[in-house]
């Protein structure tokens, strides 16, 4: 069962490959392979989940090198949580952008730099090798930069330049951690690192922890480090703005920052306070920046900060109940806010604009019926109401804040949550108000986004479920541990001595 | 101790060339000159005293030789920033082509 | 002989001593660029140098005769065709090696004597696999970084 692994790297590699050589022939076979790869890698994510919860932590050694000698793939479950949320939020994605990349030219380099950064992110989450870490991530974000870029018109080029030099700064802050890392334990295997560290706070290990946490934080949009996500995820296609927002600053920059921090470097204890600190102020910050927007996607973009900042809050906290909240959070605003940007880009679709002043003449509710009933379903998940999903994320992130005594950080979350709830009844108001002013010649979006959109709604009521107790065990629950009981990765590679 | 002190000096220039400077060109190769002070930075943890560069070859009895890992780290690391350098530079082109400067003051459409 | 002399005077590039130097040497650096591709293994190269190597006599041949010569003899899509070739290959000899029942990128090629040529597994195979892509790479990307002023606007 182990051979599983790798085929979440290689499948997206084998897309990406075929499609830059078949492609000449018809432009459909395009659309065709990456809906392939997509939905067989939903399958495989799924049954790795199964797999974690029978076994614990899978390993994979890669050219049959045991893992000090050579690089290792670990599943456990923090990762099948990850691979789960990136498989069936990009398998949605590449539904939609079968009819919405019409619009563009050139719609096979496209996927074929989806795929590949698809096959980044996969990478980055399952390797258990840091130098492999820096590679994939590198990978994942030289196609993002790509990407963003993809239509080029002049405010892309000018958001995908400033993004790609803050990003490439911050990559070579991770690599200097990673050769500091190295010169003081003259290993590269993330297990093996914890065990030679053993939890001690030399100075040599905090400063390459400030360096990751700088490197890392800036990919994930933490709000010292910020200022490229608000330039960089509007310009970007409908469906990549929501790989951005919804894969890419969590699987990049929330997961790598917390496995490295709490797992590898074992600095749980001492930068807790500033992951709260910095998460809480994410949050506000965030979201006060985001009222004055106009444009539909900006304001979705800063809501994407303030949102990442719950999640820190949430991990930053240490305790299971807290941890737990951060982890449901994570998969939930993955769909919620994926929903929200692929509604965006349908608005964009039928309507031709991205300003909130100028749809308000369109009466879009007439005429995009399913768009306006999908735009309430996730505009209720993100502020917090009641039967969906990000009301209990958020529920359990203030409670515990509560209940570790943290009474002004669970104020800042729900004065957020309020906050947040007041934009986007702005957002719903002015993009679908039903002031009729004659016919208008907007019509519904096409087939393919219907189902992406309306599947996506579906799981937002559907993973509320999630809170359930047997529901987050299974799902949850061995990620949950994984970061609890954070000095346990080091223990792994004696899986591989049986 | 003094040369890991010079190399982060030398990230330290490549960054404030990223920072103040006004051409685009010149935000790039201050980019370049980062990598080169990381590239550098890892190199110079392998060095151990005394030792001769790491190649085995035939008929030779093994001695001391500095570490060969890190130097496997930067060939990838070379290549990752050729990757990014060739981007940005195509990326810079494009810019001039629809802006008609180079100048970052001048590029400034995206604001708020 | 008349025609090459017509031929020489009217193509652009540079003057008669550089293309005389250079249709003499461009083969030896096609055929250096080849040996460090191959004996990655023994010495010090491998695919990403000797790849390097292998464009840069391309480069030479664009920057010596002008663009149509070079791209006359590597037009774009045999560029694109390579590309995705050397991809494929090295991706394909990782999986093979995972369905023969050994693990990814594991050896099954018989190991041989050390320091010899045919030796030392499959790395060989993806050295050349990455010199076939790095070269073919690195061309495409210099003559787009190049042409793209003078094509204009509909590239990609």
């Amino acid at each position: 069962m182990n051979h599983l692994l790798p085929l979440f790297v290689v499948l997206p590699l084998l897309g990406a490959f075929l499609n830059s050589l078949f492609v000449r022939k018809k432009a459909k076979v395009s659309d065709f392979i990456s809906l392939v790869i997509t939905f067989s890698l939903l399958i495989i994510s799924v049954i790795s989940l199964f797999l974690v919860n029978k076994y614990g932590v899978l390993i994979y050694k890669v050219g049959g090198w045991f893992p000090p000698f050579g690089i290792s793939l670990v599943l456990d479950g923090l990762s099948s949580l990850l691979l789960f949320t990136v498989s069936l939020i990009s398998f949605f994605i590449s539904l939609y952008s079968i009819n919405y990349m019409e619009k563009y030219t050139s719609k096979e380099r496209f996927y074929t730099l989806f795929l590949l950064m698809l096959a980044g992110m996969n990478g980055v989450v399952i390797t258990g090798d840091l130098f492999n870490l820096f590679v994939f991530l590198e990978l994942a974000s030289v196609a993002s930069y790509a990407l963003v870029a993809f239509g080029v018109e002049k405010e892309e080029l000018e958001a995908s330049f400033k993004y790609a030099i803050m990003s490439s700064v911050a990559s070579l802050f991770v690599l200097m951690g990673i050769g500091l890392i190295y010169s003081y334990t003259s290993t590269l295997n993330m297990a093996d690192i914890a065990k030679v560290l053993g939890g001690s706070l030399n100075k040599v290990v905090v400063f390459s922890g400030v360096l990751f946490f700088m490197g890392f934080g800036l990919k994930a949009a933490i709000i010292p480090f910020h200022a490229w996500l608000p330039d960089a995820h509007p310009s970007a296609p409908a469906p990549i703005s929501a790989a951005l927002s919804g894969l890419l600053i969590k699987s990049l920059g929330v997961y790598s920052l917390v496995r490295v921090i709490y797992n590898v470097l074992g600095l749980k204890i001492l930068f807790s306070p500033v992951c709260m600190f910095l998460g809480g102020s994410s949050i506000m910050i965030g979201v006060l920046l985001a009222i004055g927007q106009w444009d539909i996607k900006r304001l979705l973009a800063y809501h994407s900060i303030s949102q990442v900042g719950y999640i820190m809050l949430g991990l930053g906290l240490g305790t299971p109940l807290g941890i737990l909240g951060g982890l449901f959070h994570l998969f939930n605003h993955s769909i919620f806010k994926t929903l929200l940007f692929l509604n965006s880009g349908a608005i964009e679709y039928s309507a031709g604009t991205r300003n909130l002043l100028k749809m308000r003449g369109l009466s879009l509710r007439d005429s995009m019926p399913l768009t306006s009933l999908t735009t309430l379903i996730a505009s209720m998940s993100i502020s917090g109401i009641p039967p969906f999903n990000g009301f209990f994320s958020k529920l359990i992130i203030i409670f515990a804040c509560i209940k570790g005594g943290f009474w002004g950080y669970a104020f800042w979350a729900v004065i957020g949550s309020i906050l947040t709830l007041s934009s986007f009844m702005k957002v719903y108001r002015y993009s679908f108000s039903t002031q009729t002013q004659g016919t208008s010649s907007v019509r519904e979006i096409p087939l393919f986004m219907k189902f992406a959109t309306a599947s996506l709604s579906l799981l937002c009521v559907l993973s509320s479920l999630l809170f359930l107790s047997g529901f987050s065990n299974f799902f949850l629950g061995t990620a949950k541990k994984v970061l609890v009981d954070a000095k346990n990765y080091s223990t792994i590679n004696s899986i591989l001595e049986r | 101790m003094r040369v890991y002190f010079l190399c982060f000096l030398l990230f330290a220039v490549g960054l404030y060339c990223i920072l103040r400077k006004r051409n685009l060109i010149k935000i790039i190769i201050g980019t370049i000159i980062c990598e080169y002070a990381v590239n550098l930075f890892l190199i110079l943890i392998a060095y151990r005293m005394e030792g001769r560069a790491p190649i085995y070859s035939s008929g030779q009895n093994i001695e001391n030789m500095v570490d060969p890992l890190p130097q496997a780290l930067v060939l990838t690391s070379i290549v990752i920033g050729l990757a990014v350098t060739a981007l940005l530079v195509a990326l810079a082109i494009r810019i001039y082509d629809k802006y008609k400067t180079f100048d970052i003051t001048k590029i400034n459409q995206l604001k708020g | 002989m008349n025609k090459k002399e017509r031929n020489l005077q009217k193509s652009s590039g540079m003057s008669l001593i550089v293309k005389t130097i250079t249709r003499l040497t461009v083969g030896l650096i096609l055929l250096y660029g080849i040996y460090i591709v191959l004996h990655g293994h023994i010495s010090p190269g491998g695919g990403f140098a000797g790849g390097v190597i292998i464009a840069l006599s391309f480069i030479h041949l664009m920057l010596a005769f002008g663009k149509e010569e070079a791209l006359r003899r590597f037009s774009k899509e045999y560029m694109a065709f390579f590309e995705g070739l050397g991809a494929s290959l090295f991706l394909a000899i990782a999986v093979l090696g995972f369905f023969a029942g050994y693990f990814f990128l594991d050896f099954f090629v018989n190991k041989g004597t050390p320091f010899k040529l045919f030796s030392a597994g499959i790395i060989p195979l993806s050295n050349v696999a990455i010199g076939i892509k790095v070269s073919s790479g690195l061309f495409a990307i210099f003559v787009f970084l190049v042409l793209l002023r003078i094509i204009g606007r509909d590239k990609e």
